[in-house]
Protein backbone atom coordinates (compact mmCIF):
# COMPACT_ATOMS: atom_id res chain seq x y z
CA UNK A 1 0.00 0.00 0.00
CA UNK A 2 2.91 2.41 0.94
CA UNK A 3 4.57 2.04 -2.73
CA UNK A 4 2.59 3.58 -5.48
CA UNK A 5 -0.29 4.56 -3.54
CA UNK A 6 -0.30 8.28 -4.74
CA UNK A 7 -0.05 7.42 -8.16
CA UNK A 8 -3.13 5.26 -7.79
CA UNK A 9 -4.99 8.14 -7.37
CA UNK A 10 -3.49 10.16 -9.78
CA UNK A 11 -4.80 7.50 -12.83
CA UNK A 12 -8.49 7.71 -11.46
CA UNK A 13 -7.54 11.90 -11.41
CA UNK A 14 -6.36 10.82 -14.79
CA UNK A 15 -8.86 8.47 -15.57
CA UNK A 16 -11.74 11.29 -15.13
CA UNK A 17 -10.55 13.83 -17.12
CA UNK A 18 -10.23 11.21 -19.94
CA UNK A 19 -13.71 9.82 -19.69
CA UNK A 20 -15.56 13.04 -19.81
CA UNK A 21 -13.39 13.45 -23.55
CA UNK A 22 -16.27 10.92 -24.89
CA UNK A 23 -19.20 13.38 -24.01
CA UNK A 24 -18.28 16.26 -26.65
CA UNK A 25 -22.20 16.80 -27.40
CA UNK A 26 -22.82 16.93 -23.52
CA UNK A 27 -19.90 19.36 -22.74
CA UNK A 28 -21.29 21.69 -25.94
CA UNK A 29 -24.89 21.87 -24.72
CA UNK A 30 -23.10 23.26 -20.97
CA UNK A 31 -21.24 25.56 -22.78
CA UNK A 32 -24.21 26.72 -24.22
CA UNK A 33 -26.26 26.95 -20.44
CA UNK A 34 -23.33 29.04 -19.95
CA UNK A 35 -23.78 30.97 -22.41
CA UNK A 36 -27.28 31.74 -21.80
CA UNK A 37 -26.82 31.97 -18.70
CA UNK A 38 -24.21 34.55 -19.04
CA UNK A 39 -25.62 36.70 -20.79
CA UNK A 40 -29.04 36.94 -18.71
CA UNK A 41 -26.90 37.78 -16.02
CA UNK A 42 -24.79 40.46 -17.80
CA UNK A 43 -27.74 42.12 -18.78
CA UNK A 44 -28.72 42.29 -14.86
CA UNK A 45 -25.98 42.67 -13.17
CA UNK A 46 -25.11 45.73 -15.23
CA UNK A 47 -28.12 47.17 -15.25
CA UNK A 48 -27.54 47.26 -11.26
CA UNK A 49 -24.02 48.72 -11.69
CA UNK A 50 -25.09 51.46 -13.88
CA UNK A 51 -27.87 52.37 -11.75
CA UNK A 52 -25.76 52.57 -8.88
CA UNK A 53 -23.94 54.74 -10.54
CA UNK A 54 -20.95 53.12 -12.13
CA UNK A 55 -20.13 51.22 -8.82
CA UNK A 56 -21.99 48.81 -6.35
CA UNK A 57 -19.82 47.09 -3.14
CA UNK A 58 -16.67 47.67 -5.36
CA UNK A 59 -17.62 46.31 -8.70
CA UNK A 60 -17.64 48.29 -11.51
CA UNK A 61 -18.90 47.24 -15.21
CA UNK A 62 -15.38 45.35 -16.12
CA UNK A 63 -14.92 43.95 -12.61
CA UNK A 64 -18.85 42.67 -12.90
CA UNK A 65 -17.95 41.34 -16.10
CA UNK A 66 -15.20 39.51 -14.85
CA UNK A 67 -16.89 37.80 -12.06
CA UNK A 68 -19.79 36.41 -14.50
CA UNK A 69 -17.70 35.14 -16.89
CA UNK A 70 -15.45 33.18 -14.16
CA UNK A 71 -18.24 31.73 -12.08
CA UNK A 72 -20.29 30.82 -15.93
CA UNK A 73 -16.98 28.98 -16.68
CA UNK A 74 -16.37 27.59 -13.20
CA UNK A 75 -19.84 25.69 -13.62
CA UNK A 76 -19.55 22.94 -15.11
CA UNK A 77 -16.22 21.67 -13.15
CA UNK A 78 -17.96 22.75 -9.45
CA UNK A 79 -20.72 20.01 -8.21
CA UNK A 80 -23.83 22.40 -7.38
CA UNK A 81 -26.18 20.04 -7.78
CA UNK A 82 -24.95 17.30 -4.78
CA UNK A 83 -25.09 14.42 -7.12
CA UNK A 84 -22.56 11.66 -7.65
CA UNK A 85 -22.35 8.08 -8.61
CA UNK A 86 -21.46 6.61 -5.24
CA UNK A 87 -25.14 7.91 -3.62
CA UNK A 88 -26.61 5.34 -6.19
CA UNK A 89 -24.05 2.54 -5.22
CA UNK A 90 -24.28 3.07 -1.49
CA UNK A 91 -28.39 2.76 -2.12
CA UNK A 92 -27.97 -0.35 -3.49
CA UNK A 93 -25.04 -1.48 -1.59
CA UNK A 94 -22.53 -1.95 -5.22
CA UNK A 95 -20.62 0.29 -2.81
CA UNK A 96 -19.31 -3.15 -1.14
CA UNK A 97 -17.07 -3.71 -4.19
CA UNK A 98 -15.59 -0.29 -3.37
CA UNK A 99 -14.79 -1.36 -0.02
CA UNK A 100 -13.22 -4.79 -1.36
CA UNK A 101 -10.45 -3.20 -3.29
CA UNK A 102 -6.90 -1.45 -2.39
CA UNK A 103 -8.08 2.10 -2.56
CA UNK A 104 -10.02 4.54 -0.06
CA UNK A 105 -13.46 4.84 -1.26
CA UNK A 106 -12.80 8.76 -0.45
CA UNK A 107 -9.91 9.13 -2.12
CA UNK A 108 -10.73 7.61 -5.25
CA UNK A 109 -14.13 9.12 -5.60
CA UNK A 110 -12.78 12.61 -4.99
CA UNK A 111 -9.95 12.18 -7.24
CA UNK A 112 -12.02 10.59 -10.18
CA UNK A 113 -14.50 13.19 -9.72
CA UNK A 114 -11.73 15.64 -9.55
CA UNK A 115 -10.35 14.85 -12.93
CA UNK A 116 -13.91 14.69 -14.48
CA UNK A 117 -14.04 18.62 -13.38
CA UNK A 118 -10.64 19.40 -13.89
CA UNK A 119 -11.11 18.47 -18.29
CA UNK A 120 -14.57 20.53 -17.86
CA UNK A 121 -12.12 23.64 -17.52
CA UNK A 122 -11.04 23.00 -21.10
CA UNK A 123 -14.33 23.36 -22.89
CA UNK A 124 -16.58 25.22 -20.55
CA UNK A 125 -14.26 27.43 -19.11
CA UNK A 126 -11.70 29.01 -21.59
CA UNK A 127 -14.62 29.00 -24.49
CA UNK A 128 -17.04 31.16 -21.83
CA UNK A 129 -14.43 33.14 -20.64
CA UNK A 130 -13.11 33.98 -24.22
CA UNK A 131 -16.81 34.38 -25.44
CA UNK A 132 -17.66 36.67 -22.46
CA UNK A 133 -14.53 38.78 -22.69
CA UNK A 134 -15.20 39.47 -26.23
CA UNK A 135 -18.39 40.33 -26.51
CA UNK A 136 -18.73 42.64 -22.91
CA UNK A 137 -15.05 42.72 -22.28
CA UNK A 138 -13.62 42.61 -18.89
CA UNK A 139 -11.13 43.29 -16.20
CA UNK A 140 -8.65 41.06 -15.31
CA UNK A 141 -5.35 41.84 -13.21
CA UNK A 142 -2.05 42.13 -15.24
CA UNK A 143 0.19 40.79 -12.76
CA UNK A 144 0.81 36.67 -12.47
CA UNK A 145 0.44 36.74 -8.62
CA UNK A 146 -3.52 36.82 -8.67
CA UNK A 147 -3.10 34.03 -11.20
CA UNK A 148 -1.17 31.84 -9.81
CA UNK A 149 -2.65 32.39 -5.92
CA UNK A 150 -6.16 31.53 -8.30
CA UNK A 151 -4.49 28.76 -9.74
CA UNK A 152 -4.52 27.03 -5.85
CA UNK A 153 -7.87 28.81 -5.67
CA UNK A 154 -9.81 27.24 -8.18
CA UNK A 155 -8.09 23.70 -7.90
CA UNK A 156 -9.25 23.45 -4.36
CA UNK A 157 -12.28 24.96 -4.67
CA UNK A 158 -13.14 21.87 -7.11
CA UNK A 159 -12.37 19.74 -4.98
CA UNK A 160 -13.73 21.27 -1.98
CA UNK A 161 -17.35 20.59 -4.20
CA UNK A 162 -16.68 17.23 -4.50
CA UNK A 163 -15.52 16.33 -0.46
CA UNK A 164 -18.46 18.05 0.56
CA UNK A 165 -21.03 16.25 -2.09
CA UNK A 166 -19.03 12.74 -1.12
CA UNK A 167 -20.83 14.11 2.58
CA UNK A 168 -24.19 14.22 0.79
CA UNK A 169 -23.47 10.68 -0.14
CA UNK A 170 -22.27 8.97 2.73
CA UNK A 171 -25.34 9.78 4.88
CA UNK A 172 -26.84 7.15 2.28
CA UNK A 173 -25.16 4.87 5.52
CA UNK A 174 -27.83 5.75 6.91
CA UNK A 175 -30.76 7.40 5.44
CA UNK A 176 -30.15 4.85 2.29
CA UNK A 177 -32.52 7.43 0.31
CA UNK A 178 -30.58 10.88 0.07
CA UNK A 179 -32.45 12.44 -2.52
CA UNK A 180 -33.88 14.75 -0.16
CA UNK A 181 -30.54 15.60 1.27
CA UNK A 182 -29.19 15.96 -2.15
CA UNK A 183 -31.92 18.46 -3.47
CA UNK A 184 -31.78 21.01 -0.17
CA UNK A 185 -27.44 21.19 -1.30
CA UNK A 186 -28.78 21.61 -5.04
CA UNK A 187 -31.20 24.68 -3.51
CA UNK A 188 -28.50 26.44 -1.30
CA UNK A 189 -25.02 25.57 -2.79
CA UNK A 190 -25.37 27.83 -5.73
CA UNK A 191 -27.02 30.73 -3.88
CA UNK A 192 -24.28 31.00 -1.23
CA UNK A 193 -21.47 30.14 -3.41
CA UNK A 194 -22.25 33.24 -5.27
CA UNK A 195 -23.72 32.03 -8.71
CA UNK A 196 -26.44 34.04 -9.35
CA UNK A 197 -25.45 37.45 -7.03
CA UNK A 198 -21.76 38.06 -5.87
CA UNK A 199 -21.74 37.27 -2.21
CA UNK A 200 -20.40 40.90 -1.09
CA UNK A 201 -24.02 42.17 -2.35
CA UNK A 202 -25.88 40.29 0.08
CA UNK A 203 -26.78 42.21 3.58
CA UNK A 204 -24.75 41.22 6.30
CA UNK A 205 -26.53 38.87 8.19
CA UNK A 206 -26.77 36.80 5.30
CA UNK A 207 -23.47 37.18 4.54
CA UNK A 208 -22.62 36.21 7.68
CA UNK A 209 -24.38 32.89 7.35
CA UNK A 210 -22.86 32.45 3.75
CA UNK A 211 -19.91 32.44 5.01
CA UNK A 212 -20.42 30.42 8.00
CA UNK A 213 -20.65 27.24 4.99
CA UNK A 214 -18.10 25.99 2.80
CA UNK A 215 -20.41 26.82 -0.54
CA UNK A 216 -17.83 30.24 -0.97
CA UNK A 217 -15.06 28.36 -0.87
CA UNK A 218 -16.14 26.64 -4.16
CA UNK A 219 -16.98 29.42 -6.51
CA UNK A 220 -16.56 32.54 -4.64
CA UNK A 221 -13.24 33.00 -3.05
CA UNK A 222 -11.56 31.68 -6.27
CA UNK A 223 -13.31 34.13 -8.43
CA UNK A 224 -12.39 36.66 -5.62
CA UNK A 225 -8.70 35.84 -6.17
CA UNK A 226 -8.44 35.56 -9.54
CA UNK A 227 -9.86 38.84 -10.41
CA UNK A 228 -8.13 40.43 -7.69
CA UNK A 229 -10.92 41.81 -6.23
CA UNK A 230 -8.42 40.37 -3.14
CA UNK A 231 -5.13 40.43 -2.62
CA UNK A 232 -2.35 40.20 -0.93
CA UNK A 233 -2.43 38.55 2.65
CA UNK A 234 -6.38 38.64 2.63
CA UNK A 235 -6.25 36.79 -0.22
CA UNK A 236 -3.72 34.23 1.23
CA UNK A 237 -6.73 34.41 3.88
CA UNK A 238 -9.55 33.41 2.03
CA UNK A 239 -7.01 30.19 0.37
CA UNK A 240 -6.44 29.33 3.86
CA UNK A 241 -10.50 29.19 5.05
CA UNK A 242 -10.40 27.11 1.58
CA UNK A 243 -7.93 24.41 2.91
CA UNK A 244 -9.48 24.76 6.10
CA UNK A 245 -13.09 23.47 4.69
CA UNK A 246 -11.25 21.15 2.66
CA UNK A 247 -9.41 19.35 5.66
CA UNK A 248 -12.34 19.50 7.44
CA UNK A 249 -15.04 17.69 5.31
CA UNK A 250 -12.19 15.21 3.88
CA UNK A 251 -11.91 14.27 7.89
CA UNK A 252 -15.64 14.35 8.10
CA UNK A 253 -16.41 11.66 5.40
CA UNK A 254 -13.37 9.65 6.38
CA UNK A 255 -14.95 9.50 9.62
CA UNK A 256 -18.95 8.79 8.22
CA UNK A 257 -17.09 6.29 5.99
CA UNK A 258 -15.36 4.07 8.80
CA UNK A 259 -18.41 4.65 11.04
CA UNK A 260 -21.05 4.02 8.14
CA UNK A 261 -19.14 1.41 6.66
CA UNK A 262 -20.18 -0.42 9.54
CA UNK A 263 -23.98 0.18 9.11
CA UNK A 264 -23.98 -0.36 5.64
CA UNK A 265 -26.84 -3.35 4.53
CA UNK A 266 -26.52 -5.33 0.81
CA UNK A 267 -29.60 -6.04 -0.19
CA UNK A 268 -30.31 -9.51 -1.59
CA UNK A 269 -27.71 -12.52 -2.14
CA UNK B 1 -63.18 -22.91 -12.39
CA UNK B 2 -65.80 -19.78 -12.31
CA UNK B 3 -67.56 -18.54 -15.32
CA UNK B 4 -66.05 -16.21 -17.76
CA UNK B 5 -66.78 -12.42 -16.67
CA UNK B 6 -67.10 -10.13 -19.47
CA UNK B 7 -65.94 -6.59 -18.88
CA UNK B 8 -69.18 -4.84 -20.27
CA UNK B 9 -71.18 -6.75 -17.65
CA UNK B 10 -69.25 -5.09 -14.79
CA UNK B 11 -69.85 -1.54 -15.64
CA UNK B 12 -69.91 0.89 -18.12
CA UNK B 13 -66.66 0.98 -20.14
CA UNK B 14 -64.04 3.15 -18.91
CA UNK B 15 -64.05 6.60 -20.44
CA UNK B 16 -60.91 8.05 -22.78
CA UNK B 17 -58.95 9.36 -19.77
CA UNK B 18 -59.77 6.82 -17.18
CA UNK B 19 -56.17 5.26 -17.56
CA UNK B 20 -54.39 8.68 -17.30
CA UNK B 21 -56.75 9.52 -14.03
CA UNK B 22 -55.05 6.42 -12.36
CA UNK B 23 -52.02 6.98 -12.99
CA UNK B 24 -52.14 10.20 -11.72
CA UNK B 25 -54.03 9.47 -8.86
CA UNK B 26 -51.71 6.57 -7.92
CA UNK B 27 -48.65 8.96 -8.52
CA UNK B 28 -50.69 11.69 -5.77
CA UNK B 29 -50.73 8.88 -3.55
CA UNK B 30 -47.66 7.40 -3.81
CA UNK B 31 -45.99 10.72 -3.04
CA UNK B 32 -48.05 11.28 0.37
CA UNK B 33 -47.56 7.79 1.76
CA UNK B 34 -43.77 8.71 1.66
CA UNK B 35 -44.27 11.41 4.99
CA UNK B 36 -41.06 12.36 6.00
CA UNK B 37 -39.69 11.93 2.43
CA UNK B 38 -42.91 14.57 1.00
CA UNK B 39 -42.27 17.17 3.91
CA UNK B 40 -38.73 17.46 2.97
CA UNK B 41 -39.63 18.10 -0.83
CA UNK B 42 -42.13 20.64 -0.23
CA UNK B 43 -39.91 22.16 2.31
CA UNK B 44 -36.97 22.22 -0.60
CA UNK B 45 -39.49 23.64 -3.25
CA UNK B 46 -40.22 26.39 -0.99
CA UNK B 47 -36.85 27.23 -0.41
CA UNK B 48 -35.72 26.95 -4.17
CA UNK B 49 -39.06 29.78 -4.36
CA UNK B 50 -37.89 31.50 -1.91
CA UNK B 51 -34.51 31.69 -2.66
CA UNK B 52 -34.91 32.86 -6.58
CA UNK B 53 -37.27 35.57 -5.01
CA UNK B 54 -34.26 36.39 -3.23
CA UNK B 55 -31.83 36.85 -5.83
CA UNK B 56 -33.88 39.39 -7.19
CA UNK B 57 -34.59 41.19 -3.81
CA UNK B 58 -30.53 41.33 -3.49
CA UNK B 59 -29.97 43.68 -6.73
CA UNK B 60 -32.68 45.95 -5.59
CA UNK B 61 -31.14 45.94 -2.16
CA UNK B 62 -28.54 47.78 -3.54
CA UNK B 63 -30.73 49.72 -6.22
CA UNK B 64 -34.24 51.40 -5.94
CA UNK B 65 -34.89 51.42 -9.50
CA UNK B 66 -33.58 48.42 -12.21
CA UNK B 67 -34.54 48.19 -15.88
CA UNK B 68 -37.75 51.48 -14.57
CA UNK B 69 -39.05 49.27 -12.11
CA UNK B 70 -38.92 49.56 -8.66
CA UNK B 71 -38.75 45.75 -6.53
CA UNK B 72 -43.15 46.40 -5.23
CA UNK B 73 -43.36 46.33 -8.88
CA UNK B 74 -41.34 43.53 -10.19
CA UNK B 75 -42.63 41.01 -7.74
CA UNK B 76 -45.45 41.31 -10.22
CA UNK B 77 -43.47 40.21 -12.80
CA UNK B 78 -41.72 37.42 -10.46
CA UNK B 79 -44.96 36.50 -9.17
CA UNK B 80 -46.55 35.92 -12.40
CA UNK B 81 -43.64 34.24 -13.87
CA UNK B 82 -42.71 31.98 -11.17
CA UNK B 83 -46.78 30.94 -10.24
CA UNK B 84 -46.96 29.71 -13.64
CA UNK B 85 -43.53 28.45 -14.09
CA UNK B 86 -44.06 26.45 -11.17
CA UNK B 87 -47.70 25.23 -12.35
CA UNK B 88 -46.19 24.10 -15.69
CA UNK B 89 -43.25 22.48 -14.25
CA UNK B 90 -46.03 20.46 -11.91
CA UNK B 91 -47.84 18.90 -14.62
CA UNK B 92 -44.96 18.10 -17.39
CA UNK B 93 -41.37 19.01 -16.02
CA UNK B 94 -41.47 15.36 -15.50
CA UNK B 95 -40.50 15.07 -19.55
CA UNK B 96 -37.11 16.18 -18.16
CA UNK B 97 -37.11 12.58 -17.42
CA UNK B 98 -36.92 11.37 -21.30
CA UNK B 99 -33.10 10.97 -21.37
CA UNK B 100 -33.10 8.25 -18.23
CA UNK B 101 -35.49 6.22 -19.97
CA UNK B 102 -34.18 6.81 -23.75
CA UNK B 103 -30.66 6.04 -22.06
CA UNK B 104 -32.03 2.85 -19.87
CA UNK B 105 -33.90 1.61 -22.37
CA UNK B 106 -37.68 2.16 -20.75
CA UNK B 107 -38.82 4.58 -23.21
CA UNK B 108 -39.84 1.24 -25.44
CA UNK B 109 -42.63 0.12 -22.50
CA UNK B 110 -44.59 3.46 -23.36
CA UNK B 111 -44.69 2.07 -27.17
CA UNK B 112 -46.45 -0.87 -25.72
CA UNK B 113 -49.51 0.70 -24.68
CA UNK B 114 -52.32 2.07 -26.84
CA UNK B 115 -52.07 5.81 -25.54
CA UNK B 116 -50.20 8.96 -27.51
CA UNK B 117 -47.01 8.85 -26.11
CA UNK B 118 -46.47 12.77 -25.32
CA UNK B 119 -49.86 12.22 -23.63
CA UNK B 120 -48.51 9.38 -21.48
CA UNK B 121 -45.47 11.03 -20.97
CA UNK B 122 -47.03 14.17 -19.48
CA UNK B 123 -49.31 12.25 -17.72
CA UNK B 124 -46.73 9.73 -16.32
CA UNK B 125 -45.99 11.82 -12.95
CA UNK B 126 -47.23 14.90 -11.40
CA UNK B 127 -44.80 17.04 -9.08
CA UNK B 128 -47.35 17.92 -6.20
CA UNK B 129 -43.60 18.75 -4.23
CA UNK B 130 -44.01 21.99 -6.70
CA UNK B 131 -46.94 22.97 -4.94
CA UNK B 132 -45.32 25.07 -2.26
CA UNK B 133 -43.29 26.86 -4.70
CA UNK B 134 -46.30 27.66 -6.35
CA UNK B 135 -47.56 28.93 -3.08
CA UNK B 136 -44.31 31.47 -3.25
CA UNK B 137 -44.92 32.19 -7.22
CA UNK B 138 -49.07 33.34 -5.64
CA UNK B 139 -47.92 35.08 -2.36
CA UNK B 140 -46.01 37.18 -4.44
CA UNK B 141 -48.37 37.86 -7.00
CA UNK B 142 -51.46 39.01 -4.48
CA UNK B 143 -48.49 40.80 -2.86
CA UNK B 144 -47.62 42.41 -6.04
CA UNK B 145 -51.37 43.16 -7.49
CA UNK B 146 -51.82 44.75 -4.18
CA UNK B 147 -49.20 47.30 -3.23
CA UNK B 148 -49.38 48.83 -6.86
CA UNK B 149 -51.39 51.25 -7.74
CA UNK B 150 -53.61 49.35 -10.66
CA UNK B 151 -56.38 50.61 -12.23
CA UNK B 152 -58.99 47.93 -12.38
CA UNK B 153 -61.37 47.51 -14.73
CA UNK B 154 -62.68 44.59 -16.68
CA UNK B 155 -59.60 44.70 -19.11
CA UNK B 156 -57.24 44.40 -16.35
CA UNK B 157 -58.63 41.86 -14.75
CA UNK B 158 -59.13 39.76 -18.35
CA UNK B 159 -55.46 40.58 -19.13
CA UNK B 160 -54.84 38.97 -15.54
CA UNK B 161 -56.76 35.79 -16.39
CA UNK B 162 -55.44 35.73 -19.69
CA UNK B 163 -51.87 36.32 -18.94
CA UNK B 164 -51.84 33.37 -16.18
CA UNK B 165 -53.48 30.74 -18.94
CA UNK B 166 -51.11 31.27 -21.29
CA UNK B 167 -47.92 31.95 -19.67
CA UNK B 168 -48.45 28.70 -17.97
CA UNK B 169 -49.23 26.82 -21.64
CA UNK B 170 -45.70 28.65 -22.71
CA UNK B 171 -44.13 27.52 -20.43
CA UNK B 172 -45.03 23.57 -20.37
CA UNK B 173 -44.82 24.16 -24.13
CA UNK B 174 -41.01 24.41 -23.28
CA UNK B 175 -40.99 21.21 -21.39
CA UNK B 176 -42.84 19.45 -24.42
CA UNK B 177 -40.04 20.85 -27.20
CA UNK B 178 -36.99 20.28 -24.94
CA UNK B 179 -37.94 16.69 -24.47
CA UNK B 180 -38.68 16.33 -28.33
CA UNK B 181 -34.74 17.52 -28.92
CA UNK B 182 -33.46 15.07 -26.47
CA UNK B 183 -34.49 11.96 -29.07
CA UNK B 184 -31.03 13.96 -30.74
CA UNK B 185 -28.74 14.83 -27.48
CA UNK B 186 -29.17 11.86 -25.78
CA UNK B 187 -26.62 13.32 -23.39
CA UNK B 188 -27.15 17.32 -23.76
CA UNK B 189 -30.11 17.61 -21.57
CA UNK B 190 -27.92 21.01 -20.62
CA UNK B 191 -28.51 22.45 -24.19
CA UNK B 192 -32.37 22.89 -23.47
CA UNK B 193 -31.90 23.52 -19.82
CA UNK B 194 -30.45 26.97 -21.05
CA UNK B 195 -33.88 27.91 -22.70
CA UNK B 196 -35.95 26.20 -20.72
CA UNK B 197 -34.32 27.04 -17.37
CA UNK B 198 -33.07 30.00 -18.78
CA UNK B 199 -36.03 31.11 -19.84
CA UNK B 200 -37.86 30.55 -16.62
CA UNK B 201 -34.67 32.90 -15.14
CA UNK B 202 -35.68 35.77 -18.25
CA UNK B 203 -38.94 35.54 -17.54
CA UNK B 204 -38.78 36.92 -14.00
CA UNK B 205 -36.47 40.01 -15.11
CA UNK B 206 -37.00 43.48 -16.27
CA UNK B 207 -36.31 42.97 -20.15
CA UNK B 208 -35.79 46.29 -20.49
CA UNK B 209 -32.31 45.72 -19.29
CA UNK B 210 -31.86 43.06 -22.32
CA UNK B 211 -29.21 43.54 -25.37
CA UNK B 212 -30.87 43.26 -28.38
CA UNK B 213 -30.18 39.57 -28.76
CA UNK B 214 -31.40 38.49 -25.64
CA UNK B 215 -35.05 40.62 -26.67
CA UNK B 216 -35.01 38.36 -30.05
CA UNK B 217 -34.30 35.59 -28.06
CA UNK B 218 -35.99 36.00 -25.30
CA UNK B 219 -38.75 38.37 -26.57
CA UNK B 220 -39.85 36.69 -29.49
CA UNK B 221 -38.32 33.22 -30.25
CA UNK B 222 -39.12 31.68 -27.06
CA UNK B 223 -41.54 34.30 -25.63
CA UNK B 224 -40.72 34.78 -22.22
CA UNK B 225 -41.05 38.51 -22.03
CA UNK B 226 -44.57 37.96 -22.73
CA UNK B 227 -45.06 35.94 -20.39
CA UNK B 228 -44.63 38.42 -17.26
CA UNK B 229 -43.00 41.82 -17.91
CA UNK B 230 -44.86 42.60 -20.51
CA UNK B 231 -48.15 42.06 -19.38
CA UNK B 232 -47.06 43.81 -15.32
CA UNK B 233 -46.18 46.81 -17.86
CA UNK B 234 -49.76 46.62 -18.93
CA UNK B 235 -51.31 46.31 -15.91
CA UNK B 236 -49.15 48.97 -14.30
CA UNK B 237 -50.09 51.39 -17.33
CA UNK B 238 -46.13 51.54 -18.02
CA UNK B 239 -44.76 51.79 -21.94
CA UNK B 240 -42.41 48.57 -23.10
CA UNK B 241 -38.98 49.34 -23.73
CA UNK B 242 -37.52 50.11 -27.00
CA UNK B 243 -38.67 46.45 -29.28
CA UNK B 244 -41.25 45.38 -26.65
CA UNK B 245 -44.69 47.96 -26.79
CA UNK B 246 -46.44 46.68 -24.17
CA UNK B 247 -49.73 45.77 -25.87
CA UNK B 248 -47.86 43.03 -27.36
CA UNK B 249 -49.09 42.31 -23.93
CA UNK B 250 -52.45 41.34 -25.53
CA UNK B 251 -50.47 38.84 -27.42
CA UNK B 252 -49.96 35.86 -25.44
CA UNK B 253 -52.52 33.96 -27.46
CA UNK B 254 -50.33 34.01 -30.46
CA UNK B 255 -47.10 33.55 -28.47
CA UNK B 256 -48.58 30.46 -27.18
CA UNK B 257 -49.61 29.43 -30.84
CA UNK B 258 -46.58 29.82 -32.08
CA UNK B 259 -44.89 28.01 -29.60
CA UNK B 260 -46.62 24.85 -29.20
CA UNK B 261 -46.61 24.68 -33.15
CA UNK B 262 -42.68 24.68 -32.33
CA UNK B 263 -42.99 22.41 -29.41
CA UNK B 264 -45.23 19.31 -31.21
CA UNK B 265 -42.91 20.05 -34.70
CA UNK B 266 -40.13 19.26 -32.24
CA UNK B 267 -41.71 16.10 -30.54
CA UNK B 268 -42.64 14.96 -34.16
CA UNK B 269 -39.36 15.57 -35.32
CA UNK B 270 -37.90 13.69 -32.14
CA UNK B 271 -40.16 10.68 -32.17
CA UNK B 272 -39.68 9.75 -35.86
CA UNK B 273 -36.09 9.91 -35.14
CA UNK B 274 -36.07 7.40 -32.24
CA UNK B 275 -34.42 3.93 -33.30
CA UNK B 276 -35.22 1.88 -29.81
CA UNK B 277 -33.66 1.25 -27.06
CA UNK B 278 -32.87 -2.40 -28.52
CA UNK B 279 -34.74 -4.47 -25.99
Amino acid sequence: MSHGTLPVYWRLFVAGFQQQTAYPLAMFGGLVANLTFGFLKVAMLFATVRAAGASVQGYTVGTMSAYIWLSQGMLGSINLNGRIDLADRIKTGDVAVDFLRPVNVQLATVATEAGKAVFALIPRAVPSVAIGSLAVGMTMPRTPAPYLLGAVSLLAGIVISFSTVYLVAVVGFWLIETRGIQIFYMVVSGFFAGLFVPISLFPSWLLAIAQATPFPSMMMYPVDVLTARTTGAAAYGLVGVQFAWLGATLLVGHLLTVVGRRKLEVQGG
Amino acid sequence: MGTPVHFTEIGVAPGRFAGYRAVLASRMRSQRSYRSNFITDLSSSAVVGLIELAEVWLLFHQVTVLGGLTFRQVLLVFGVADLCFSIADLFVGHCDNLPTYIRAGTLDVFYLRPQPLLLQLMTSDISLRRLTRAGIGLASLVIGLSINEIHWSTSTVLLLALTLVCATAIFAAMFVWAAGVQFFLIQGAEFTNAFVYGGRYAATQTAAVWSTPLKVLFGFVFPMALTAYLPALRLLGLPGPAGLPNWLAWCTPLAVLWIWAFALGMWRLGVRHYQGGGG
